[in-house]
């Protein structure tokens, strides 16, 4: 560890607050730390979720302020928000936006994490965390929703809280406790309010321990090779990964604004807008885009409680996503066939979020008509029940298998000996 | 890493167009193609019409719609229709106090305790037609007039959306479509049969500025006056759109320089 001589502190302040907090020690080890030179831009959401984390918090606390979780009067406070509030314009679609982005940035981050092996031996609980991160961040997202009070905030609250009533024997009172009530009302929105308050909190728990956990083996690369030598392999995360992560943040953070300033409803229903009606169905009732994959797999199963199971049962599969992948090769850069299977991968889950903003009954293509004159052919039902099969069969089949029978490509010896590798054939 | 590119680029391209394509598809009806002064990076409210399309509002609308969010002071704020650079308080502007006066508005209790009249202030939200939503179905035949204050950005694709409506009206129906009494044939309204009657006619408001009053002209001229309503903070927000978006784009300019000049000498 040569290159990485540890804290030294220098004044007699600096020594007396070290031998009795050493703060300042936590925050040197945590940013002069060794990291593999060969990082790629994959690796910089992690940071950008910590800004947008933080954006999201800030924000939030602003809206609180100023938003009446009250059946009532919700729907005219974001209203008055931005329409009065001082800058109120900018903080709740920047808030809504940005929870969309964060979305967009978790699943990038995911995707990377799956690409690249970062799960394996020995990131299994940095990857878990991972994943319980996640899950706050629906649960979060999803009350967050509910708040302004409009027809699809409403509507989608009935629906998600209903799926809980396919439990068998508890189901209803589970609902019921949730609703606090016979009903989504005012009780479930005051619950919902104070959820989306204090969740962010835990993420934030979660998030430093998700960074305590990579602290201890440290980043995986795109190698997938551990690093051997600390002086060839790394170099400290100060400055070269805060000044990479930064150029990155400042470019999201450019993605962010253009749908703020630019399109701040691009991503939102416009039935959000009309006021909550508990009479009034909505001809369609979608969740945000973020859910739409999870909600083609919940309509995929023609049994309601099966479809909980099938919806419910993606997520818990990426808590065991490590024991499942049998292959000692982390990166897929190595891995040809775990490379096709996982674009595949990735080309179902965007067709499970094409067909959960459909309805089932759509058709993907036309293949003819009936005696009727109706026109026939591929619903996004089917669609969805292939897709859903096959994220099912991603996990549980392919990765399992493909470890036993896939003859990987020869790999780097060292994280020094690619850059080396690379930058020869780039001359 | 090529194909990591393509499933990348794949994957935002298809994510954001699925929230996209979320959205538009509730709507059934027929659209017509219709343009506006602020669609676009750079669109503005265009003040003459939306003025003219505030006349619209008083006098062919306002009868059964309310706008219950809108304050009257707030047509004199930045961005607004009586924006007034020399009043930058709208509620100082003596246009909008003019327009204040148009109205009354019951205000009270007093100090018997009686509920009074009185003419309105700036600070005075725009009063609705009818006491409640069963007093407004009563009055029209058991359709609910909509609220305009969030119209237009409540309805997918929503100027081209009422513009359309406002303009689709037939006297006769295609074959195999019955109109029921009470209603209305608008093929740009879902499922074709809509409670409300053709709200506008050739000349039903004479225009100050000489603008001819025709249906095209007063359709497109209200939808603009209602997109300021629902969006009232568009032109404030493009404007700061654009300085953060410069700011950001030179800050990305010196990260990368920095990042370059710092990986200067490390082989990566």
């Amino acid at each position: 560890m040569s290159g990485y001589p540890g804290y030294d502190p220098k004044s007699g302040f600096e020594k007396w607050l070290d031998a009795r907090l050493p703060i300042v020690r936590l925050g040197y080890d945590t940013f002069i730390f060794p990291t593999p030179r060969n990082l790629n831009y994959w690796w910089t959401f992690g940071a950008i979720l910590a800004v947008l984390l933080m954006s999201q918090i800030i924000t939030g606390i602003i809206l609180a302020m100023h938003y009446v979780p009250h059946v009532s009067m919700a729907y005219d406070s974001v209203q008055h928000i931005n329409r009065d509030v001082n800058f109120g314009w900018l903080l709740q679609p920047l808030h809504a936006n940005g929870a969309s982005m964060m979305f967009l940035a978790v699943y990038i981050h995911m995707f990377r994490g799956i690409y690249y092996g970062s799960y394996k031996s020995p990131r299994e609980v940095l990857w878990i965390v991972g994943v319980m991160i996640y899950l706050l961040m629906m649960a979060t997202g999803f009350m967050g929703y509910v708040l302004p009070w409009g027809q699809m905030s409403f509507w989608g609250a009935t629906v998600i809280t209903n799926l809980f009533s396919a439990i068998p024997l508890v189901g209803d009172a589970v609902t019921g406790w949730l609703w606090g009530g016979f009903s989504v009302d005012n009780p479930t929105l005051n619950r919902f309010f104070s959820l989306h308050f204090v969740l962010p909190f835990a993420i934030l728990g979660l998030v430093i321990l998700h960074v305590w956990a990579l602290h201890v083996p440290g980043n995986n690369n795109p190698t997938g090779v551990s690093v051997k030598n600390v002086d060839k392999d790394t170099l400290p995360f100060h400055p070269y990964y805060t000044v990479k992560d930064g150029f990155a943040i400042v470019v999201f953070l450019m993605v962010l604004s253009a749908f703020v300033f630019f399109a701040p409803d691009a991503l939102n229903h416009p039935d959000n807008y009309i006021r909550a009606n508990p009479v009034v169905t909505p001809a369609h009732i979608v969740p945000e885009w973020y859910y739409l994959p999870f909600y083609a797999m919940l309509r995929a199963v023609p049994d309601k409680l099966g479809g909980v199971i099938v919806m419910f049962g993606a997520i818990a599969l990426l808590f065991v996503l490590p024991w499942l992948d049998t292959s000692k090769v982390r990166s897929m850069r190595y891995r040809p066939l775990a490379k096709l299977f996982f674009l595949i991968f990735i080309l179902a889950c965007i067709g499970l979020g094409w067909a959960g903003a459909k309805s089932p009954s759509d058709l993907v293509f036309i293949t003819g008509a009936n005696v009727d004159g109706a026109q026939t052919g591929f619903t996004f039902l089917w669609m969805a029940r292939i897709l859903t099969l096959y994220y099912y069969a991603f996990f549980m089949v392919i990765l399992p298998v493909l470890g036993l029978v896939e003859k990987p490509k020869t790999r780097p010896d060292s994280i020094e000996k690619s850059v080396l590798k690379s930058n020869a054939g780039e001359a | 890493m090529r194909l990591l590119k393509i499933i990348a680029t794949l994957f935002v391209a298809a994510s954001l167009s699925l929230g996209a394509s979320a959205v538009s598809a509730s709507e059934g009806g027929e659209l017509k193609a219709s343009h506006f002064s602020f669609e676009g990076l750079f669109g503005t409210y265009d003040k003459a019409a939306a003025q003219r399309g505030f006349q619209v509002y008083q006098e062919a609308c306002s009868s059964c719609h309310a706008m219950s969010l809108v304050a009257i002071r707030n047509l004199g704020d930045p961005g607004a229709p009586f924006y007034d650079e020399e009043h930058p308080n709208a509620s100082e502007s003596p246009v909008i106090k003019a327009i204040a006066a148009m109205f009354t508005v019951t205000d009270g209790p007093d100090n018997e305790g009686d509920m009074f009249e009185r003419p309105a202030k700036p600070s005075d939200y725009f009063p609705a037609p009818f006491a409640n939503d069963q007093a407004a179905r009563a009055s029209n035949g058991g359709a609910l007039p909509p609220d305009f204050s969030m119209l237009v950005r409540a309805r997918a694709h929503g100027p081209q959306y009422i513009y359309s409506l406002l303009t689709s009206y037939e006297d006769e129906a295609p074959e195999g479509v019955e109109i029921r009494p009470g209603m209305n044939y608008n093929p740009a309204f879902n499922g074709g049969l809509i409670g409300m009657p053709p709200p506008l006619f050739e000349e039903l408001v004479e225009y100050s500025d000489g603008t001819h009053a025709s249906v095209e002209q007063m359709a497109h001229d209200v939808v603009t006056f209602m997109a300021w309503a629902s969006d009232p903070k568009m032109e404030v927000r493009k404007r700061m759109g654009w300085m953060v978006m410069i700011y950001l784009f030179i800050f990305a300019l010196l990260m990368y320089g920095s990042y370059k000049a710092v990986w200067r000498d490390v082989k990566h």
